[in-house]
């Protein structure tokens, strides 16, 4: 075999296996459609939300033909392995453990802590000494409360995030440590009215980032292209003010 | 499947510090029950309808729903209302021990009282008329006859409830209070070694129900020693002195 003849077999062979990675620019992601605002199905019955809404700039932007479906959390990153989407786009922390199974893409926003406290209330994050604060159990926040605070305040810990809430309204908390953006969602309800952040948000480096299967490579790099253009060209700011009003990046 | 002993031993300390609290719990709310239960009791046992009504209703109640939904009734329901907040009952209601305690005596009398109702139900006849020949007065009935006898009648089904109580305190640990259970829970959600932990706090519970029982058994022994003296031979009736 000529040197020449064995570039082209060699670029033909790439060519047949590279292709199906981007499966003729038709792109299947997958959502949870669970976890409010960021993907959940609305009152006409279809996905909606800010991670959909980022999944469909990102096909503009890639000018693909994106399907976008709704998968069962428990199963999602093992849907993917198998083969029945290429993406996931859920609001999908990066873990250690996930990153030995699957690649994630950069991130596309950030999740960080903060206290809530009463609208009246005398609460301040830098005078925690004897407060009574509350968190779910088996959260980073609660973990954050226990190894940070437990020395100078009382840490509680409930089963449920809306346990934490009520003993909160009710009073037994000063305040609760929580995810920002779901207690940004709960601070818009109407039991949350008489409620409101206090300090500075706490960064704990948890990043929320695009999965695709590891050995595609060539997807990783677009779907980061494309994320890239719609954070310099406002597409991206235009969907983080559809639902926060301040920067969730 | 790695099994981590290691981390059974780190976190001994800390079950320990969670067991003293269930303990604290049970024996605590199991005293406020019996107080409770006695007069519960009485009242079930009058011959006058509308006296047994009130513990009947009560009974009903506690026995009939699960002891979960009364705890969240107490600690989660009972904060939503201003009136409570605001009332002097406040300052106990708002501490989740309190919470448990009341909930839990609450309940346990409920059960209490229906043991100790068939117990007192259960009191030979000739027993009580031996009493009232004497002259005895009821309330000196009561305490010499009717509850010595009622106690020693109860005292096996009794030691099981308490031993439903202990079990039944885990739920302690769903208003926020590091119980044995609740501290099993949050250990675990830090190491993430459920079998390891869930294993010692079972452990733990074990030991504890041993212990009560063997309470229970000195207790019927006590208050049943009349009915074992032909097998213990007092000094002054043996033939031998």
């Amino acid at each position: 075999m000529s040197f020449k003849k064995f570039i082209s077999a060699a670029t033909l062979i790439a060519a047949t296996i590279v292709t199906p990675a981007i499966a003729g620019d038709k792109i299947r992601i997958a959502t949870e459609g669970a976890y409010a605002p960021f993907n959940m199905i609305n009152a006409d019955g279809e996905l909606a939300g800010f991670d959909v809404d980022i999944a469909n700039a990102l096909c503009e932007q890639m000018k693909a033909d994106c399907k976008i479906v709704a998968q069962d959390w428990d199963g999602i990153i093992p849907g993917l392995k198998a083969r029945k989407y290429d993406a996931i786009i859920a609001s999908l922390s990066i873990t250690p453990e996930r990153s030995r199974v699957v690649a994630f893409t950069d991130h596309y926003y950030s999740n960080s802590l903060t206290f809530v406290s009463g609208k009246g209330s005398t609460f301040d994050p830098k005078a925690l000494k004897g407060k009574v604060i509350g968190a779910q159990r088996a959260t980073i926040a609660g973990q954050y409360l226990e190894d940070h605070l437990g020395d100078v305040a009382t840490v509680k810990l409930y089963d449920t995030q809306d346990n934490a809430y009520l003993d909160l309204s009710s009073g037994r908390l000063d305040a609760i440590l929580s995810d920002k953006l779901p207690a940004y969602d709960w601070l818009q309800s109407e039991e949350g009215q008489a409620f409101e952040f206090r300090g500075d948000k706490i960064d704990i480096d948890d990043k929320i980032a695009i999965a695709v299967r590891k050995q595609d490579k060539q997807l990783k790099q677009r779907i980061n292209q494309a994320l890239q253009a719609i954070i310099e060209n406002g597409t991206y700011e235009k969907i983080n003010a559809k639902y926060f009003p301040f920067s969730i990046y | 499947m790695s099994w981590e002993w290691d981390v059974i031993l780190e976190h001994y300390p800390r079950l320990l510090q969670g067991a003293w609290l269930t303990l604290e719990l049970v024996l605590f709310s199991g005293f406020v029950g019996l107080m409770l239960a006695i007069p519960l009791a009485l009242m079930r046992v009058s011959d006058r309808p509308w006296i047994q009504a009130i513990p009947f209703a009560y009974i009903f109640f506690f026995r009939g729903t699960p002891l979960l939904i009364q705890i969240f009734l107490i600690y989660y329901g009972a904060s939503q209302f201003s009136i409570i907040k605001e009332s002097a009952l406040w300052p106990i209601l708002r501490e989740p021990y309190w919470c448990a305690i009341i909930t839990f005596a609450l309940h346990t009398a409920a059960y209490i009282a229906e043991l100790l109702r068939g117990a007192i139900q259960s009191i030979p006849k000739g027993e009580i008329e031996a009493a009232r020949a004497l002259g005895m007065s009821y309330p000196l009935m009561l305490r010499r006859i009717i509850l010595p006898r009622a106690f020693g009648i109860m005292m096996p089904s009794y030691g099981n409830e308490v031993i439903l109580m202990l079990k039944g305190s885990a739920l302690a640990s769903t208003i926020t209070l590091l119980d044995l259970t609740g501290m099993a829970r949050t250990i675990i959600a830090r190491t993430y070694t459920p079998l390891e932990i869930f294993l010692a706090a079972g452990v733990i519970y074990l030991i504890i129900s041993a212990l009560l029982i063997l309470l229970f058994r000195i207790l019927e022994k006590r208050f049943n020693r009349h009915q074992h003296w032909p097998n213990e031979r007092p000094k002054d009736l043996d033939p031998q002195h």
